[in-house]
């Protein structure tokens, strides 16, 4: 046993630093204010939904279907006003889709017992292709500009800083508050560390696991419209992409284990900083997509090998089909 | 006129075979099958020559590309893991036989033999990380998949056109990919071959039953004595290999290494996986489910490419069916027991005469009285569940218990006792032969004897099969009484086919004829059923003719007659009817007549709801079973009648004080001894006019000495 003992999270951060002050020295054009805010900007998209998949995973779950909440409400806004529907109907649509999603997932998870990792992949599949049949017409959804009053969620800076990153550090307050300062974030802790010992005493397990999706697809959706303001357009092919593996790397990463009950948006911060250098770092190195993906899945392994080790699973609560 | 109609839909609908049917293994493959048949009737109507042959050829060929995928995916499920990793293994693994094949030029055994050790590799690496370091296997296939697939891409990027280029032609390799046998395509017989070998390699070897004992239950399977973390780890590996199996027809058909091959393989394979039933969460599946959601599967996507359906649709249409599936599969997994519980208990009518007077001045030969009372208790505490007594000709006492011994009590005094022999289960009905076997019915065993030296041995714990019959009524589930004619064949009866020894009063509830009368024949070592359709039989008794038989049926409040021999062979004749009681066993008496325990008395409150069978299926159905109606227990009470059938007196513990609920009673030199299966104590009742040699050894196989 160590005498000292790392939290991960600091462990994470110093690796942060070192990779940072390493590519600082030996990268050129990474340590450049433009470079630096594009990063910054890039990962806050990532760290508002890593906040989503914390908040899950802290209670013991996993959302694999974030891509799909970010992209298609998010997604039907944008296309709903270039219809001609007005701004606060398209807006009411596109929460609506985004509350009913997390519902269906909540209840799928909650009451129909459905493991969580099982019922998001197939709920993302599924938003994703009624994205593709029956809301987009075509794959890149284009910013109207009648829904410009909404683009500074997403667009310009603020003393400076990115909209974006102050989104997100919005989205960190509001959730750190929901998690530290409320009962229910509490009792999220308190399921995530034991389940069954939460319902003894007295937890209102199944609904709080609804109100953990709900809030992860809304917290998506809403992710979702800080990146069309800022890339002025929302491509519904991102679901393809690799970027649920990003999500969950700085989740884990950032030593929120997957075993539920630990971790805070300190974690999912760090992470998503470590996650976002690494990233800009490739894109500068000029890795190909596949390279990258193949990096990233490479620690995300390394990342999910520790945490069995620094987390192990508790067999004791571990549930019969928990896979 | 409505009671007549009453009791003939509950005398004609077999109201108990749903319960019986939902209780086969064999109903979680019907719905499946069902689900599959519907599909293909579906799209055969909206598509003409949907299932045409040459459509048919093609959907085959597929098939058993799917299939291989689909049995390593089983496989992993059954072993209480997953494999997202499969449409990546697939890319690879298929493009492994194509770089060997394409551009090594290597013979096509040796490109066949790299490509499953390629896919064995990849499965390894799952295998690992799973077995032996314990990852979650979902997280680590999901990352496993993106490795994969980011090998592949960056593989094809380089080799494609290569690739592309080359044209191979060898017969083995054009045969792999489009030849047949009589219309079969290559893939689908190989396909078929694994299959049986699957079939047999789960359920009958083995392996197969330690890789559903681990899904079952892991820590079970790990405390017997399974090596866990080898067998997962091995599984992966077997589904890496299926995959290859797959891709390199895959491979052999198209030739292709397109960047979209294998993507989405392993949701298409996890759908067909959880629709054919097997459990997400590991130990229930079985390669014909596997086989049933393929073909669902794939008939699905194809009819929707048939049918230009938009890719977004095949995909949604997809994940609502796993999604669906996977809840109709968990809820049924919980519910399953609660749901036959619900339905299996299916009372019927059962009419009877009004309730005959046990008054104590009625005037009948049932007057009540106390005269049990004053019967002294032998082993009161040492001795639990005596169902029923003997003595031997040496005056020894025997008497079965709940622990599955036989005890012996020594005479005098009957104060000492011993273990005699340990046979298990639930010690009932007793006899001795000729040869001073004492036979003995077991609840939940069967038949079994022990030989004067105290050796016990199996008599026979199996009958005919019904032919009618839905659940397998071969074995014996609550042998109960026995006794042995003169040519020393066995009669025993069992009591009821469809409940076990402690659900007995479910039975009564039910009211149903469920039991029948067994006879073992130890000359020839054959049995067979003699009788069916009684409600509860229990006691059995030789007639002192010797050609006949008396039983009681305890849920008929009968005793009847039964000819096993002579003129009148085979015919039942009903001896006494409409007892005030429920009858057991039966037993000589020492003036000729014969003893007959009422292990109950009849009251208006159970004989009201047997004529309302529609209450007590409701009562089944809402209430706990600790609060169903239950017959009357709490009185002992011993009658005795004669060959004609005529009630000649009766002994009562009225409060059943000493000795409720008498379910045998055996005379001995003056004696009558009481047992009861819920006492913990045998009664001596000394018989004021009963001849005091009287031994029923000696009267049923004569002296000897």
């Amino acid at each position: 046993m160590m005498k000292i003992r790392l939290s991960q999270q600091v462990i994470v951060f110093i690796l942060f630093v070192v990779l940072f002050v390493g590519f600082s020295a030996f990268l050129p054009g990474f340590f450049r204010s433009n470079n630096l805010l594009t990063l910054l900007q890039n990962v806050a998209i990532l760290g508002i939904l890593g906040l989503a998949m914390s908040i899950v995973v802290i209670g013991r779950g996993v959302d694999l279907s974030l891509v799909a909440s970010l992209s298609v409400p998010a997604g039907l806004v944008l296309q709903m006003v270039q219809y001609g529907h007005s701004v606060p109907a398209a807006l009411a649509a596109g929460l609506a889709l985004a509350l009913a999603f997390g519902l269906v997932n909540g209840w799928l998870i909650a009451y129909a017992d459905v493991p969580s990792l099982f019922t998001t992949l197939a709920s993302g599949l599924f938003l994703a292709g009624l994205g593709q049949v029956a809301f987009f017409k075509i794959d890149v959804v284009q910013w109207s500009a009648a829904l410009d009053g909404l683009a500074v969620i997403g667009r310009g800076t603020l003393f400076g800083i990115p909209t974006p990153v102050i989104m997100f550090g919005l989205a960190s307050l509001a959730v750190a508050l929901f998690l530290k300062s409320t009962r229910l974030g509490a009792y999220i802790y308190a399921m995530g560390d034991n389940p069954n010992a939460a319902r003894v005493g007295g937890v209102p397990v199944r609904p709080l696991i609804v109100l953990q999706y709900v809030l992860a697809a809304l917290i998506g959706a809403f992710a979702g419209l800080v990146l069309a303001a800022s890339i002025n357009s929302m491509p519904t092919r991102i679901f393809n992409s690799t970027l649920i593996y990003d999500v969950i790397l700085v989740v884990v990463l950032g030593g929120i284990g997957l075993s539920g009950g630990r971790g805070g948006v300190l974690n999912t911060i760090v992470g998503t900083l470590l996650i976002g250098t690494m990233l800009n770092a490739m894109t500068i190195l000029n890795l190909s997509y596949s390279a990258q993906n193949l990096v990233k899945g490479l620690v995300l392994l390394v990342a999910i090998l520790a945490d069995s080790f620094v987390n192990p699973r508790n067999e004791e609560t571990a549930q019969q089909g928990d896979i | 006129m409505s009671d007549t109609l009453l009791k003939l839909r509950y005398r004609y609908w077999p109201d108990h075979l749903l319960g019986e049917i939902l209780s086969k293994r064999w109903t979680e493959t019907a719905i499946p099958v069902f689900v599959l048949i519907v599909v293909a009737l579906v799209f055969s109507r909206a598509i003409p020559g949907f299932l045409a042959p040459a459509s048919l050829g093609d959907t085959a060929r597929q098939f058993g590309e799917i299939g291989f995928v689909t049995f390593g995916m089983a496989l992993v499920i059954l072993v209480g893991g997953i494999d997202l990793s499969v449409g990546s293994m697939f890319a690879l693994t298929n493009f492994c036989a194509l770089f060997c094949l394409n551009i090594l030029n290597w013979p096509v055994p040796l490109v066949i033999v790299a490509t499953l050790v390629a896919g064995a590799l990849l499965g390894a690496v799952n295998g690992i990380l799973i077995g032996y370091l314990r990852l979650r296997a979902f997280i680590t296939t999901l990352i496993t998949l993106i490795i994969y697939r980011a090998l592949y891409d960056i593989l094809i990027l380089e080799h494609s056109n290569q690739i592309a280029a080359a044209f191979p032609d060898t017969p083995l390799w054009n045969f792999m990919g489009g030849g047949d046998v009589f219309g079969v395509p290559s893939d689908a017989l190989l396909y078929a071959a694994l299959a049986i070998f699957g079939h047999i390699f789960l359920t009958r070897l083995r392996p197969g039953w330690h890789i559903s004992a681990i899904g079952g239950s892991r820590r079970s399977a790990y405390n017997s004595g399974i090596p866990v973390r080898s067998v997962i780890a091995r599984c992966y590996v077997a589904s890496g290999v299926l995959t290859a199996i797959g891709a390199l027809f895959f491979a052999a058909r198209l030739g292709t290494v397109g960047g979209d091959i294998g993507t989405g393989l392993e949701v298409t394979v996890l759908t067909a996986a959880i629709l054919g039933g097997i459990s997400l969460g590991g130990g229930k599946g079985s390669v014909v489910k596997a086989m049933v959601g393929t073909l669902i599967v794939l008939l699905i996507t194809n009819g929707l490419t048939t049918l230009s359906a938009p890719g977004g649709v095949t995909r949604m249409v997809l994940a609502t069916i796993l999604v669906l599936a996977a809840v109709i599969d968990i809820r049924w997994l919980k519910n399953r027991h609660r749901i036959i519980s619900k339905v299996y208990v299916s009372p019927t009518y059962h009419g009877m005469p009004a309730l005959p007077s046990t008054a104590a001045d009625s005037g009948t030969p049932f007057a009540q009285n106390d005269r049990l009372r004053r019967a002294t208790a032998i082993g009161v505490g040492r001795i639990e569940a005596p169902e029923d007594v003997i003595l031997d000709r040496n005056d020894y006492l025997y008497a079965g218990s709940r622990q599955g011994d036989i005890i012996r009590f020594f005479p005098p005094d009957y104060e000492r006792m011993e273990v005699y022999a340990h046979i298990g289960g639930s010690p009932l009905g007793m006899a001795f032969d000729r040869k001073d076997n004492l036979y003995v019915c077991v609840g939940g065993m069967g038949l079994y004897r022990i030989t004067p030296d105290r050796h016990v041995e199996k008599a026979t714990d199996e009958t005919n099969r019904s032919l009618t019959s839905v659940t397998d009524d071969s074995r014996l589930r609550l042998a109960d009484d026995l006794d042995i004619a003169d040519d020393g064949r066995i009669f025993f009866s069992e009591a009821t086919v469809r409940y076990e020894m402690h659900e007995w009063p479910v039975d009564g509830l039910e009211a149903r004829g469920n039991g029948r009368i067994i006879c073992y024949d130890p000359a020839t070592k054959t049995t067979h059923t003699a009788l069916k359709g009684l409600k509860f039989p229990n006691g059995i008794c030789i007639a002192k003719n010797g050609q006949s038989l008396f039983f009681a049926e305890t849920w008929g409040c009968t005793v009847k007659r039964y000819w096993f021999a002579g003129p009148k062979k085979g015919q039942v004749e009903t001896v006494l009817d409409n007892l005030p009681g429920y009858p057991d066993n039966i037993n000589l008496a020492s003036d000729g007549n014969y003893w007959l325990a009422m292990v109950g008395m009849r009251c208006p409150a159970l004989d009201l709801a047997w004529r309302m069978p529609g209450f007590r299926r409701r009562m089944a159905k809402r209430l706990p079973v600790d609060e169903w109606l239950f017959p009357n227990i709490n009185t002992g009470c011993v009658i005795k009648f004669d060959d004609e059938g005529r009630v000649l007196d009766s002994l009562w513990d009225l409060g059943g004080v000493n000795h409720p609920m008498i379910t045998s009673m055996r005379e001995h030199r003056g004696h009558l001894y009481l047992g009861g299966i819920l006492n913990n104590r045998i009664g001596r009742y000394a018989l004021p006019d009963a001849d005091p040699t009287f031994v029923q050894y000696d009267v049923r196989w004569g002296k000897q000495h």
